[in-house]
């Protein structure tokens, strides 16, 4: 995706304030595929540089975001530093981070597990069939994780997903469940209102606080979804991977 | 003999609570910790101890507890009525919990947050990195009667302090900075923003505080969508009604209402501490005042243990005069505590 237009470089990145004590690098005015890898990469090259004084980073959608200690640091001079980073290199073409995975997760698609997989197909213009092909086919990566713990953004899919979420909200999608809109899908992990449609359910826990690793998935990460039939989603419960199995990409 | 304190009730709001968990923001998980940091750090000076102690945060009611050793314990946060059996002790202040001594903690006179300290902390199970609940996370769960909390090693022996009672519980003027979407706010919606008396509404919770007001909210054309962009502690979001909406220590990561400016981490405790119908203005401060602001407030928490003062009591209506650790409170006064 060559999203990295003219009129795009004149303004981005862009160096903003958050708050007091945080400072957000922003790599596009909206979602898009460079802009997405460009925070990662940067958030990857903060992580490497390890200035003294930040206290937290981290990526939303396009921008890297990090918090520093007011005592130590302020923000013109974190901003030089940030403008020297940025000139280092073109992040738009940056690599990566590394440590990625691809995941592959089991869901079932439409059923009541599911039920919308029929409207979503439609507001596509595909059949239920080409639909699931196109959402099993797809290798989606975890663009950012938020809103709840452990709960990704997956993207980007094919352009015909570009369809809108629902303005009237679905009252509760379970935990697992499996929702498209505007090129991405969600994987929920809590129960929650929300205007996504419901396309698939898994039986995956996104967040276990008592687990040694807590998060299933690290934004990068790749995923991609294998369809399976409603009766084999509950034997899948009762693993606590819930059937989701990973491999180290690069 | 355990360390441990067993809560005999407790108000619906109870939780253990410190500075919260850094690192997992990119994992959509909040830091959470104490609505109230500036109270933490009263409560560790009080008992000569870390900051990073876990404590008891109770919303706007107290319980009842009791010790299976003699324990140390700090009163801070909102004002609660206070006693240990049945005679009162001051707030803000540090006591000794004799073994088997029953300390009833009421509800709040003013304020919302009130902690419990002791001595040595509350070693809850670590999860992420932190001992503190965080319940919209699923991370811990509310205290009920029943539960016994183990304490940590306890290497101070001083009790009988207090500290001056800050103002910060009736709500006031708290200071904000320019966010990532104040300009997309109109000057005249900016400028009102300023001028209008909001106050605290009924609800909210560790998540966020709702605010009220006469007249029609902020107004924002357009902008009602903007992409989802990081959130932090103290961001002021405007809803869909026009009222502002700060979002506090479990709030969620990410999200995309439009935010007209964010709270200063030092003004922060008066926003959690203000109780419903508390009175609340915001006033806009650049970014350098923001940050003097905040190197000052870093100041005086460390400072605090040196504001310290002796609790002066009438041993007359002291009937349990003899459990009380006399000589070591009387020569704590020139300790180097932190």
């Amino acid at each position: 995706m060559a999203e990295t237009g003219s009129d795009m470089q004149e303004r981005f990145p862009k160096i903003r304030t958050v708050g007091v004590d945080g400072m957000l690098v922003s790599f596009g005015a909206r979602l898009n595929e460079a802009a997405n890898r460009a925070a990662l990469a940067f958030r990857a090259g903060l992580a490497t540089e390890s200035w003294e004084g930040i206290e937290e980073v981290s990526t939303s959608l396009v921008s890297t975001y990090l918090r520093f200690d007011t005592v130590h640091l302020d923000h013109a001079a974190l901003r030089r530093r940030l403008e020297q980073l940025l000139r280092t290199r073109d992040w738009y073409a940056a690599d990566l981070p590394g440590k990625r995975r691809l995941w592959r997760i089991p869901a079932v698609f439409g059923t009541e597990l599911a039920p919308q997989l029929p409207q979503a197909a439609a507001a596509a213009g595909l059949s239920e069939e080409e639909a699931v092909a196109s959402l099993t086919g797809a290798r989606v990566r975890v663009q950012t994780i938020g809103f709840a713990p452990g709960q990704p953004y997956l993207g980007e899919l094919p352009e015909a997903w570009d369809i809108p979420r629902q303005s009237q909200l679905t009252s509760r999608i379970p935990e697992g469940a499996l929702a498209v809109a505007i090129r991405q899908l969600v994987l929920f992990s809590v129960s929650t209102p929300t205007g996504w449609m419901h396309v698939g359910q898994t039986a995956v826990r996104l967040f276990r606080p008592e687990a040694d690793e807590p998060f299933l998935l690290r934004p990068g990460d790749e995923v991609q979804f294998a369809a399976i039939e409603a009766e084999q989603l509950e034997a899948l419960r009762r693993d606590p991977l819930g059937g989701a199995s990973a491999e180290a990409l690069e | 003999m355990s360390r441990t304190l067993t809560i005999l009730q407790a108000g619906p709001g109870m939780t253990v609570q410190d500075a919260g968990r850094s690192g997992w923001l990119e994992y959509g998980l909040s830091r959470g910790g104490a609505m109230d940091r500036l109270a933490l750090a009263e409560g560790a000076a009080l008992l000569g101890q870390s900051a990073e102690c876990a404590a008891l945060e109770m919303a706007a009611m107290g319980g009842e507890f009791e010790a299976q050793e003699d324990l140390r314990i700090a009163l801070t946060g909102a004002p609660m009525r206070a006693s240990i059996d049945g005679t009162a002790v001051a707030w803000n202040a540090s006591h000794l919990l004799p073994a088997g001594a029953r300390l009833s903690i009421g509800a709040a006179t003013s304020g919302s947050y009130g902690y419990l300290h002791v001595g040595g902390g509350i070693a809850s199970t670590p999860r992420l990195g932190a001992g503190s609940a965080h319940l919209s996370a699923g991370i811990g769960a509310l205290l009920a009667a029943g539960d016994v909390l183990n304490i940590g090693p306890d290497e101070g022996t001083h009790t009988g302090f207090g500290l001056p009672r800050p103002d910060r519980f009736d709500g006031g003027s708290v200071r904000v900075v320019p966010s990532l979407q104040t300009e997309l706010f109109p000057a005249a919606e900016l400028a009102r923003f300023e001028a209008t008396a909001f106050r605290r509404s009924a609800r909210g919770n560790r998540m966020g505080v709702p605010l009220e007001c006469e007249g029609r909210g902020i107004e924002l054309e357009g902008g009602r969508t903007v992409l989802s962009e990081v959130i932090v502690p103290g961001d002021i979001q405007i809803t869909g009604d026009g009222t502002p909406f700060v979002l506090m220590a479990e709030c969620q990561t990410t999200g995309g209402y439009p935010r007209i400016g964010t709270v200063l981490p030092c003004d922060l405790p008066v926003l959690a501490q203000a109780a419903a119908g508390a009175p609340l203005r915001f006033q806009f401060v650049s970014l350098e005042e923001a940050l003097t602001a905040e190197r000052e407030d870093a100041e005086r928490r460390a400072g605090l243990a040196r504001q310290r003062f002796p609790l002066i009591r009438d041993p007359r209506t002291m009937p349990d005069l003899l459990s009380y650790q006399l000589i070591s409170g009387a020569i704590a006064g020139d300790e180097d505590v932190l």
